[in-house]
Protein backbone atom coordinates (compact mmCIF):
# COMPACT_ATOMS: atom_id res chain seq x y z
CA UNK A 1 0.00 0.00 0.00
CA UNK A 2 2.56 2.83 -1.11
CA UNK A 3 -0.09 4.29 -3.18
CA UNK A 4 -0.18 7.94 -2.37
CA UNK A 5 -2.93 9.88 -3.72
CA UNK A 6 -2.79 13.10 -5.41
CA UNK A 7 -5.85 14.92 -6.36
CA UNK A 8 -4.04 17.67 -8.98
CA UNK A 9 -5.05 15.75 -12.02
CA UNK A 10 -9.22 15.77 -10.74
CA UNK A 11 -8.55 19.51 -9.34
CA UNK A 12 -7.25 20.72 -12.60
CA UNK A 13 -10.29 18.47 -14.02
CA UNK A 14 -12.56 19.98 -12.04
CA UNK A 15 -14.16 22.58 -14.34
CA UNK A 16 -14.87 20.08 -16.79
CA UNK A 17 -15.90 18.06 -14.40
CA UNK A 18 -18.75 20.28 -13.03
CA UNK A 19 -19.83 21.23 -16.80
CA UNK A 20 -20.40 17.46 -17.63
CA UNK A 21 -22.52 17.24 -14.65
CA UNK A 22 -24.56 19.59 -16.94
CA UNK A 23 -24.82 17.51 -19.43
CA UNK A 24 -25.82 14.55 -16.92
CA UNK A 25 -28.46 16.91 -16.14
CA UNK A 26 -29.39 17.66 -19.70
CA UNK A 27 -29.67 13.59 -20.50
CA UNK A 28 -31.32 13.32 -16.85
CA UNK A 29 -34.29 16.02 -17.22
CA UNK A 30 -34.70 15.44 -21.17
CA UNK A 31 -35.05 11.65 -20.17
CA UNK A 32 -37.86 11.96 -17.76
CA UNK A 33 -39.66 14.40 -19.43
CA UNK A 34 -39.72 12.09 -22.61
CA UNK A 35 -40.70 8.62 -20.23
CA UNK A 36 -43.17 10.66 -18.28
CA UNK A 37 -44.58 11.56 -21.43
CA UNK A 38 -44.32 7.76 -22.79
CA UNK A 39 -46.00 6.49 -19.51
CA UNK A 40 -49.05 9.02 -19.38
CA UNK A 41 -49.75 7.90 -23.18
CA UNK A 42 -49.01 4.13 -22.72
CA UNK A 43 -51.47 4.39 -20.03
CA UNK A 44 -53.92 5.72 -21.85
CA UNK A 45 -53.38 2.98 -25.08
CA UNK A 46 -53.36 0.13 -22.43
CA UNK A 47 -56.64 1.30 -21.93
CA UNK A 48 -57.60 1.70 -25.28
CA UNK A 49 -60.96 0.11 -26.91
CA UNK A 50 -58.60 -1.04 -29.71
CA UNK A 51 -56.81 -4.35 -28.65
CA UNK A 52 -53.80 -4.03 -30.88
CA UNK A 53 -53.11 -1.02 -29.64
CA UNK A 54 -53.01 -2.41 -25.58
CA UNK A 55 -51.03 -5.24 -27.08
CA UNK A 56 -48.49 -2.73 -28.56
CA UNK A 57 -48.05 -1.43 -25.10
CA UNK A 58 -47.47 -4.60 -23.22
CA UNK A 59 -45.10 -5.74 -26.11
CA UNK A 60 -42.84 -2.43 -25.56
CA UNK A 61 -43.58 -2.90 -21.78
CA UNK A 62 -42.18 -6.42 -21.23
CA UNK A 63 -39.58 -5.80 -24.44
CA UNK A 64 -37.60 -2.96 -22.57
CA UNK A 65 -38.19 -4.41 -19.42
CA UNK A 66 -36.31 -7.69 -20.23
CA UNK A 67 -33.29 -6.19 -21.94
CA UNK A 68 -30.22 -4.46 -20.86
CA UNK A 69 -30.03 -0.87 -20.97
CA UNK A 70 -27.02 -0.94 -23.10
CA UNK A 71 -28.22 -3.45 -25.70
CA UNK A 72 -31.05 -0.68 -26.05
CA UNK A 73 -28.65 2.17 -26.13
CA UNK A 74 -26.14 0.66 -28.54
CA UNK A 75 -29.52 -0.52 -30.90
CA UNK A 76 -30.63 3.15 -31.45
CA UNK A 77 -26.58 4.32 -31.66
CA UNK A 78 -25.49 1.68 -33.66
CA UNK A 79 -28.30 -0.44 -34.98
CA UNK A 80 -30.79 2.32 -36.55
CA UNK A 81 -28.79 4.11 -38.73
CA UNK A 82 -28.71 0.82 -41.30
CA UNK A 83 -32.19 2.38 -41.88
CA UNK A 84 -31.40 5.48 -42.11
CA UNK A 85 -32.00 6.78 -39.32
CA UNK A 86 -28.98 8.22 -37.50
CA UNK A 87 -28.98 10.26 -34.48
CA UNK A 88 -26.27 11.77 -32.22
CA UNK A 89 -25.07 10.34 -28.86
CA UNK A 90 -26.76 13.02 -26.78
CA UNK A 91 -30.50 12.91 -28.33
CA UNK A 92 -29.29 8.87 -28.53
CA UNK A 93 -29.20 8.79 -24.83
CA UNK A 94 -31.85 10.56 -23.95
CA UNK A 95 -34.35 8.73 -26.46
CA UNK A 96 -32.92 5.29 -25.16
CA UNK A 97 -33.02 6.80 -21.17
CA UNK A 98 -36.96 7.92 -22.22
CA UNK A 99 -37.97 4.86 -23.58
CA UNK A 100 -36.66 2.58 -20.88
CA UNK A 101 -37.83 4.78 -18.07
CA UNK A 102 -41.01 5.16 -20.15
CA UNK A 103 -41.82 1.26 -19.65
CA UNK A 104 -41.65 1.25 -16.33
CA UNK A 105 -43.26 4.25 -15.61
CA UNK A 106 -46.10 2.94 -17.56
CA UNK A 107 -46.46 0.14 -14.93
CA UNK A 108 -45.91 2.26 -12.71
CA UNK A 109 -48.54 5.15 -13.51
CA UNK A 110 -51.09 2.36 -14.32
CA UNK A 111 -50.88 1.26 -10.81
CA UNK A 112 -51.75 4.66 -9.71
CA UNK A 113 -54.69 4.76 -11.79
CA UNK A 114 -56.18 1.61 -10.79
CA UNK A 115 -56.17 3.11 -7.45
CA UNK A 116 -58.47 5.45 -7.84
CA UNK A 117 -62.10 4.63 -7.10
CA UNK A 118 -64.20 3.92 -9.98
CA UNK A 119 -66.41 6.59 -8.29
CA UNK A 120 -64.45 9.34 -9.10
CA UNK A 121 -65.23 8.10 -12.87
CA UNK A 122 -68.72 7.72 -12.31
CA UNK A 123 -68.72 10.98 -11.15
CA UNK A 124 -67.15 12.41 -14.13
CA UNK A 125 -69.26 10.50 -16.58
CA UNK A 126 -72.45 11.74 -14.60
CA UNK A 127 -71.34 15.39 -15.34
CA UNK A 128 -71.73 15.17 -18.78
CA UNK A 129 -67.40 14.94 -19.47
CA UNK A 130 -66.23 12.55 -22.11
CA UNK A 131 -64.05 9.76 -20.68
CA UNK A 132 -60.63 11.69 -22.18
CA UNK A 133 -61.84 14.44 -19.49
CA UNK A 134 -62.40 12.54 -17.18
CA UNK A 135 -58.67 10.51 -17.15
CA UNK A 136 -56.92 14.10 -17.69
CA UNK A 137 -58.77 16.45 -15.49
CA UNK A 138 -59.97 13.85 -12.47
CA UNK A 139 -58.04 10.64 -12.78
CA UNK A 140 -54.15 12.08 -13.37
CA UNK A 141 -53.15 13.84 -10.68
CA UNK A 142 -54.62 11.83 -7.66
CA UNK A 143 -53.18 8.67 -9.53
CA UNK A 144 -49.60 10.32 -10.32
CA UNK A 145 -49.81 11.33 -6.35
CA UNK A 146 -50.92 7.70 -5.32
CA UNK A 147 -47.57 6.79 -6.50
CA UNK A 148 -44.91 9.80 -6.66
CA UNK A 149 -42.89 7.74 -4.56
CA UNK A 150 -42.29 4.87 -6.70
CA UNK A 151 -42.01 7.52 -9.53
CA UNK A 152 -39.43 9.75 -8.00
CA UNK A 153 -37.04 6.21 -7.25
CA UNK A 154 -38.00 5.63 -10.75
CA UNK A 155 -36.18 8.64 -12.19
CA UNK A 156 -33.71 8.71 -9.49
CA UNK A 157 -32.48 5.46 -11.05
CA UNK A 158 -32.74 6.90 -14.46
CA UNK A 159 -31.07 10.05 -13.44
CA UNK A 160 -27.71 7.13 -12.44
CA UNK A 161 -28.24 5.35 -15.35
CA UNK A 162 -27.58 8.37 -17.56
CA UNK A 163 -23.89 7.45 -17.40
CA UNK A 164 -24.05 4.25 -19.44
CA UNK A 165 -24.31 6.92 -22.31
CA UNK A 166 -20.98 7.07 -21.87
CA UNK A 167 -20.31 3.62 -23.79
CA UNK A 168 -21.51 5.97 -26.94
CA UNK A 169 -19.28 8.82 -25.59
CA UNK A 170 -22.41 11.05 -24.84
CA UNK A 171 -21.19 14.20 -23.32
CA UNK A 172 -22.23 13.67 -19.68
CA UNK A 173 -19.94 13.16 -16.18
CA UNK A 174 -18.66 9.08 -16.50
CA UNK A 175 -17.49 9.66 -19.82
CA UNK A 176 -15.54 12.85 -19.09
CA UNK A 177 -14.36 11.52 -16.15
CA UNK A 178 -13.22 8.30 -18.21
CA UNK A 179 -11.13 10.61 -20.18
CA UNK A 180 -9.30 12.62 -17.00
CA UNK A 181 -8.59 9.07 -15.78
CA UNK A 182 -7.22 7.92 -18.85
CA UNK A 183 -4.99 11.16 -18.96
CA UNK A 184 -3.48 11.26 -15.57
CA UNK A 185 -3.98 7.29 -14.47
CA UNK A 186 -5.15 8.45 -10.69
CA UNK A 187 -8.49 6.05 -10.97
CA UNK A 188 -8.91 6.24 -7.53
CA UNK A 189 -9.66 9.99 -6.80
CA UNK A 190 -11.24 10.40 -9.93
CA UNK A 191 -13.89 7.81 -9.56
CA UNK A 192 -14.23 8.34 -6.02
CA UNK A 193 -14.57 12.61 -6.65
CA UNK A 194 -17.47 11.34 -9.23
CA UNK A 195 -18.98 8.87 -6.66
CA UNK A 196 -19.34 11.95 -4.69
CA UNK A 197 -20.70 13.84 -7.71
CA UNK A 198 -23.36 11.26 -8.20
CA UNK A 199 -24.27 11.29 -4.82
CA UNK A 200 -25.08 14.93 -4.61
CA UNK A 201 -27.06 14.88 -8.15
CA UNK A 202 -29.22 12.15 -7.06
CA UNK A 203 -29.59 13.94 -4.13
CA UNK A 204 -30.64 17.24 -5.89
CA UNK A 205 -32.99 15.09 -8.02
CA UNK A 206 -34.81 13.72 -4.70
CA UNK A 207 -34.87 17.56 -3.40
CA UNK A 208 -36.34 18.76 -6.75
CA UNK A 209 -39.20 15.75 -6.73
CA UNK A 210 -40.10 16.77 -3.25
CA UNK A 211 -40.43 20.45 -4.19
CA UNK A 212 -42.71 19.68 -6.78
CA UNK A 213 -44.36 16.99 -4.63
CA UNK A 214 -45.41 19.55 -1.99
CA UNK A 215 -46.39 22.24 -4.88
CA UNK A 216 -48.51 19.92 -7.33
CA UNK A 217 -49.91 17.77 -4.94
CA UNK A 218 -50.70 20.18 -1.83
CA UNK A 219 -54.07 19.36 -1.44
CA UNK A 220 -55.00 17.37 1.47
CA UNK A 221 -56.32 13.87 2.12
CA UNK A 222 -58.43 12.18 4.91
CA UNK B 1 -82.59 12.03 -36.25
CA UNK B 2 -84.35 9.23 -35.58
CA UNK B 3 -81.96 8.76 -32.34
CA UNK B 4 -83.00 12.11 -30.94
CA UNK B 5 -86.64 11.80 -31.12
CA UNK B 6 -87.43 15.23 -29.39
CA UNK B 7 -90.71 16.44 -30.48
CA UNK B 8 -92.71 18.94 -30.27
CA UNK B 9 -95.01 19.83 -26.95
CA UNK B 10 -94.32 19.33 -23.75
CA UNK B 11 -96.36 16.04 -23.40
CA UNK B 12 -93.68 13.40 -23.12
CA UNK B 13 -92.77 12.38 -19.21
CA UNK B 14 -89.67 13.34 -18.26
CA UNK B 15 -88.43 9.65 -17.99
CA UNK B 16 -89.66 6.78 -19.12
CA UNK B 17 -88.30 3.62 -18.69
CA UNK B 18 -90.47 0.47 -21.01
CA UNK B 19 -89.78 -3.08 -20.74
CA UNK B 20 -85.62 -2.69 -19.64
CA UNK B 21 -83.96 -5.64 -18.52
CA UNK B 22 -80.67 -5.85 -17.65
CA UNK B 23 -78.04 -9.06 -16.96
CA UNK B 24 -74.96 -9.21 -15.53
CA UNK B 25 -73.42 -12.41 -17.07
CA UNK B 26 -76.43 -14.97 -16.87
CA UNK B 27 -77.74 -12.71 -14.05
CA UNK B 28 -80.68 -10.80 -14.11
CA UNK B 29 -80.81 -7.70 -12.17
CA UNK B 30 -83.41 -5.48 -14.14
CA UNK B 31 -86.98 -7.67 -14.89
CA UNK B 32 -89.22 -5.74 -17.44
CA UNK B 33 -89.13 -2.41 -15.82
CA UNK B 34 -91.76 0.37 -16.93
CA UNK B 35 -91.83 3.23 -14.77
CA UNK B 36 -92.55 6.92 -16.02
CA UNK B 37 -91.52 10.20 -14.28
CA UNK B 38 -93.78 13.43 -14.74
CA UNK B 39 -91.71 16.91 -15.15
CA UNK B 40 -91.35 18.24 -11.17
CA UNK B 41 -92.57 14.52 -9.66
CA UNK B 42 -90.67 13.20 -7.23
CA UNK B 43 -89.73 9.40 -6.58
CA UNK B 44 -88.48 7.33 -3.59
CA UNK B 45 -87.05 4.16 -4.68
CA UNK B 46 -87.01 1.18 -1.72
CA UNK B 47 -86.35 -2.42 -1.82
CA UNK B 48 -83.90 -4.61 -0.30
CA UNK B 49 -80.45 -5.09 -0.60
CA UNK B 50 -79.25 -6.32 -4.04
CA UNK B 51 -82.84 -6.05 -5.38
CA UNK B 52 -81.50 -3.49 -8.11
CA UNK B 53 -82.16 0.06 -7.53
CA UNK B 54 -79.23 1.74 -7.62
CA UNK B 55 -78.81 -0.58 -11.10
CA UNK B 56 -81.79 1.27 -12.07
CA UNK B 57 -81.11 4.58 -11.45
CA UNK B 58 -77.56 4.54 -13.25
CA UNK B 59 -79.35 2.66 -16.46
CA UNK B 60 -81.03 6.39 -16.59
CA UNK B 61 -77.78 8.01 -16.91
CA UNK B 62 -75.92 5.33 -18.91
CA UNK B 63 -73.69 4.37 -16.01
CA UNK B 64 -74.93 0.69 -16.66
CA UNK B 65 -75.73 -0.37 -19.93
CA UNK B 66 -79.20 -2.53 -20.52
CA UNK B 67 -79.84 -5.13 -22.96
CA UNK B 68 -83.35 -4.66 -23.61
CA UNK B 69 -86.24 -2.55 -23.40
CA UNK B 70 -85.99 1.32 -24.03
CA UNK B 71 -85.05 4.54 -21.78
CA UNK B 72 -86.50 8.25 -22.56
CA UNK B 73 -85.14 11.24 -20.77
CA UNK B 74 -87.08 14.17 -21.77
CA UNK B 75 -88.07 12.83 -24.67
CA UNK B 76 -84.84 11.93 -25.93
CA UNK B 77 -83.76 7.92 -26.55
CA UNK B 78 -80.61 6.88 -24.74
CA UNK B 79 -79.40 5.21 -27.14
CA UNK B 80 -75.66 3.82 -26.78
CA UNK B 81 -74.18 6.38 -28.91
CA UNK B 82 -71.99 8.67 -26.91
CA UNK B 83 -73.62 11.74 -28.87
CA UNK B 84 -77.16 11.10 -27.32
CA UNK B 85 -75.50 9.66 -23.97
CA UNK B 86 -73.59 13.07 -23.07
CA UNK B 87 -76.95 14.80 -24.02
CA UNK B 88 -78.87 13.00 -21.51
CA UNK B 89 -76.03 13.41 -18.70
CA UNK B 90 -75.89 17.03 -18.90
CA UNK B 91 -79.80 16.74 -18.44
CA UNK B 92 -79.57 14.35 -15.50
CA UNK B 93 -77.57 15.21 -12.40
CA UNK B 94 -76.22 12.20 -10.26
CA UNK B 95 -75.60 12.22 -6.45
CA UNK B 96 -73.57 8.93 -5.04
CA UNK B 97 -73.88 7.60 -1.44
CA UNK B 98 -69.73 8.28 -1.42
CA UNK B 99 -70.10 11.79 -2.95
CA UNK B 100 -67.24 11.35 -5.38
CA UNK B 101 -66.02 14.90 -4.74
CA UNK B 102 -62.65 15.39 -7.11
CA UNK B 103 -60.25 15.53 -3.97
CA UNK B 104 -57.89 17.67 -5.82
CA UNK B 105 -60.14 20.29 -6.36
CA UNK B 106 -61.50 23.05 -4.26
CA UNK B 107 -65.44 23.04 -3.28
CA UNK B 108 -65.69 26.08 -6.07
CA UNK B 109 -63.56 24.21 -9.08
CA UNK B 110 -65.70 20.89 -7.94
CA UNK B 111 -68.46 22.68 -9.34
CA UNK B 112 -67.00 24.57 -11.79
CA UNK B 113 -65.31 21.91 -13.79
CA UNK B 114 -68.55 20.36 -15.66
CA UNK B 115 -69.82 23.87 -16.59
CA UNK B 116 -66.52 24.96 -18.08
CA UNK B 117 -65.54 21.89 -19.93
CA UNK B 118 -68.97 20.15 -20.60
CA UNK B 119 -71.20 23.05 -21.21
CA UNK B 120 -68.36 25.18 -22.40
CA UNK B 121 -69.44 28.34 -19.71
CA UNK B 122 -66.74 31.16 -19.37
CA UNK B 123 -65.04 31.18 -16.36
CA UNK B 124 -66.94 33.67 -14.81
CA UNK B 125 -70.22 32.65 -15.49
CA UNK B 126 -69.25 29.20 -14.35
CA UNK B 127 -68.03 30.34 -10.91
CA UNK B 128 -70.86 32.75 -10.50
CA UNK B 129 -73.27 29.93 -11.12
CA UNK B 130 -71.11 27.65 -8.89
CA UNK B 131 -70.92 30.36 -6.11
CA UNK B 132 -74.95 30.61 -6.32
CA UNK B 133 -76.09 27.59 -5.85
CA UNK B 134 -72.90 26.41 -2.93
CA UNK B 135 -74.81 29.41 -1.10
CA UNK B 136 -78.27 27.94 -1.88
CA UNK B 137 -76.75 24.11 -0.33
CA UNK B 138 -75.73 26.41 2.64
CA UNK B 139 -72.11 26.24 2.41
CA UNK B 140 -70.49 29.56 0.38
CA UNK B 141 -68.00 30.44 3.01
CA UNK B 142 -66.21 26.58 2.82
CA UNK B 143 -65.66 27.19 -1.62
CA UNK B 144 -61.99 27.36 -1.09
CA UNK B 145 -61.82 24.05 1.17
CA UNK B 146 -60.77 21.07 -0.38
CA UNK B 147 -63.15 18.03 0.21
CA UNK B 148 -60.72 16.35 2.82
CA UNK B 149 -61.24 19.57 4.92
CA UNK B 150 -65.01 19.10 5.17
CA UNK B 151 -67.43 16.61 7.44
CA UNK B 152 -69.26 13.86 5.18
CA UNK B 153 -72.37 15.77 5.41
CA UNK B 154 -71.12 19.22 4.15
CA UNK B 155 -69.02 17.21 1.17
CA UNK B 156 -72.59 15.40 0.41
CA UNK B 157 -74.08 19.32 0.05
CA UNK B 158 -71.13 20.22 -2.31
CA UNK B 159 -72.15 16.86 -4.30
CA UNK B 160 -75.51 18.28 -4.81
CA UNK B 161 -74.36 21.40 -6.01
CA UNK B 162 -72.14 20.42 -8.14
CA UNK B 163 -74.63 18.31 -9.73
CA UNK B 164 -77.22 21.51 -10.08
CA UNK B 165 -74.29 23.68 -11.35
CA UNK B 166 -75.34 21.40 -14.64
CA UNK B 167 -78.87 23.19 -14.86
CA UNK B 168 -80.13 19.47 -14.82
CA UNK B 169 -83.73 18.60 -15.38
CA UNK B 170 -83.81 15.88 -13.43
CA UNK B 171 -81.61 15.03 -10.39
CA UNK B 172 -80.89 11.28 -9.46
CA UNK B 173 -80.07 10.27 -5.56
CA UNK B 174 -78.29 6.71 -4.84
CA UNK B 175 -79.03 6.54 -0.94
CA UNK B 176 -77.65 10.10 -0.66
CA UNK B 177 -77.50 9.89 3.58
CA UNK B 178 -76.35 6.25 4.03
CA UNK B 179 -72.50 7.04 4.62
CA UNK B 180 -73.36 9.53 6.82
CA UNK B 181 -73.36 9.94 10.54
CA UNK B 182 -76.55 10.44 12.08
CA UNK B 183 -76.29 13.82 13.18
CA UNK B 184 -75.51 15.19 9.45
CA UNK B 185 -78.31 13.20 7.69
CA UNK B 186 -80.94 16.32 8.55
CA UNK B 187 -78.75 18.50 6.08
CA UNK B 188 -78.38 16.40 3.65
CA UNK B 189 -82.17 15.99 3.59
CA UNK B 190 -83.55 19.67 4.50
CA UNK B 191 -81.09 19.89 1.27
CA UNK B 192 -82.77 17.68 -0.79
CA UNK B 193 -86.56 18.94 0.27
CA UNK B 194 -85.60 22.15 -0.30
CA UNK B 195 -84.72 20.88 -4.05
CA UNK B 196 -88.06 18.82 -4.54
CA UNK B 197 -89.94 22.07 -3.17
CA UNK B 198 -88.87 24.05 -5.79
CA UNK B 199 -90.05 21.73 -8.83
CA UNK B 200 -86.67 19.37 -9.39
CA UNK B 201 -87.43 16.17 -10.67
CA UNK B 202 -86.27 13.75 -8.36
CA UNK B 203 -85.29 9.85 -7.81
CA UNK B 204 -84.44 9.09 -4.49
CA UNK B 205 -83.17 6.20 -3.51
CA UNK B 206 -83.64 6.11 0.06
CA UNK B 207 -84.73 4.26 3.22
CA UNK B 208 -85.81 7.52 5.21
CA UNK B 209 -88.91 7.22 5.12
CA UNK B 210 -89.34 10.50 6.84
CA UNK B 211 -88.13 12.25 3.55
CA UNK B 212 -90.96 9.57 1.42
CA UNK B 213 -93.64 10.63 3.66
CA UNK B 214 -92.58 14.12 3.14
CA UNK B 215 -91.76 14.86 -0.40
CA UNK B 216 -92.69 11.93 -2.49
CA UNK B 217 -95.10 12.16 -4.90
CA UNK B 218 -95.08 8.00 -5.34
CA UNK B 219 -93.03 5.36 -3.55
CA UNK B 220 -91.85 2.63 -5.61
CA UNK B 221 -90.93 -0.64 -4.01
CA UNK B 222 -88.56 -3.17 -5.82
CA UNK B 223 -87.32 -6.68 -5.14
CA UNK B 224 -85.09 -9.17 -7.22
CA UNK B 225 -84.88 -6.81 -10.18
CA UNK B 226 -88.43 -6.42 -10.22
CA UNK B 227 -91.22 -3.06 -9.66
CA UNK B 228 -93.15 -5.21 -6.64
CA UNK B 229 -95.22 -2.12 -5.99
CA UNK B 230 -95.56 1.57 -6.47
CA UNK B 231 -98.42 3.82 -4.75
CA UNK B 232 -98.46 7.87 -2.75
CA UNK B 233 -96.69 7.47 0.09
CA UNK B 234 -99.68 7.64 2.86
CA UNK B 235 -101.13 4.46 0.92
CA UNK B 236 -97.92 2.78 0.30
CA UNK B 237 -97.26 3.00 4.26
CA UNK B 238 -100.60 2.34 5.46
CA UNK B 239 -102.08 -0.21 3.26
CA UNK B 240 -99.29 -2.14 1.39
CA UNK B 241 -100.58 -4.86 -1.15
CA UNK B 242 -97.83 -7.17 -1.45
CA UNK B 243 -96.36 -9.33 1.23
CA UNK B 244 -93.01 -8.61 0.20
CA UNK B 245 -93.55 -4.77 0.88
CA UNK B 246 -95.15 -5.33 3.90
CA UNK B 247 -91.90 -8.08 5.22
CA UNK B 248 -89.56 -4.87 4.18
CA UNK B 249 -91.40 -2.17 5.73
CA UNK B 250 -91.82 -4.18 8.82
CA UNK B 251 -88.20 -5.06 8.97
CA UNK B 252 -87.16 -1.08 7.74
CA UNK B 253 -89.65 1.02 10.10
CA UNK B 254 -88.73 -1.47 13.08
CA UNK B 255 -92.46 -2.99 13.57
N1 LIG C 1 -70.97 -5.24 -11.73
C1 LIG C 1 -71.78 -6.24 -11.33
N2 LIG C 1 -71.57 -7.51 -11.73
C2 LIG C 1 -72.38 -8.50 -11.34
N3 LIG C 1 -73.45 -8.34 -10.56
C3 LIG C 1 -73.73 -7.11 -10.12
C4 LIG C 1 -72.91 -5.99 -10.49
N4 LIG C 1 -73.43 -4.88 -9.92
C5 LIG C 1 -74.52 -5.29 -9.24
N5 LIG C 1 -74.71 -6.62 -9.37
C6 LIG C 1 -75.81 -7.39 -8.79
O1 LIG C 1 -77.02 -6.85 -9.22
C7 LIG C 1 -77.95 -6.84 -8.16
C8 LIG C 1 -78.52 -5.47 -7.97
O2 LIG C 1 -77.49 -4.62 -7.48
P1 LIG C 1 -77.77 -3.13 -7.04
O3 LIG C 1 -76.47 -2.55 -6.66
O4 LIG C 1 -78.56 -2.45 -8.10
O5 LIG C 1 -78.70 -3.33 -5.77
P2 LIG C 1 -79.26 -2.25 -4.77
O6 LIG C 1 -80.72 -2.45 -4.73
O7 LIG C 1 -78.76 -0.90 -5.12
O8 LIG C 1 -78.63 -2.73 -3.40
P3 LIG C 1 -78.06 -1.87 -2.17
O9 LIG C 1 -79.24 -1.48 -1.33
O10 LIG C 1 -77.19 -2.84 -1.46
O11 LIG C 1 -77.32 -0.71 -2.72
C9 LIG C 1 -77.26 -7.39 -6.93
O12 LIG C 1 -77.64 -8.71 -6.76
C10 LIG C 1 -75.80 -7.28 -7.27
O13 LIG C 1 -75.10 -8.35 -6.69
MG1 LIG D 1 -77.39 0.47 -4.23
Amino acid sequence: MNYTLDFTPVIEGLPSLLTACLGTFTLAICGMLLATVIGIGGVVLRQSKIAPLRWLVIVFVELIRNTPFLVQIFFIYFALPLTGIRLDPTPTAIIALGINGGAYAIEIIRGGVQSISKGQMEAGLALGLHKGQVFRLIILKPALRAIFPSLTSQFVLLTLTTSIASAISAYELTSVSQRIESDSFRSFEVYFTVTIFYLVISWLMMRLFALFSARYFAYPVK
Amino acid sequence: MNDIATTAGNTHPMISMTGVEKWYGAFQALKDINISVAKGEKIVLCGPSGSGKSTLIRCINHLETYQKGEIRVSGTVLGHQAKTIDAVRREVGMVFQQFNLFPHLTVLENCMLAPLRALKLSRQEAEGRARQLLERVKIAEQADKYPAQLSGGQQQRVAIARALCMRPQVMLFDEPTSALDPEMVKEVLDTMIGLAEEGMTMICVTHEMGFARQVADRVIFMASGAVVEEAPPAEFFSNPKHERTRKFLGEILGH
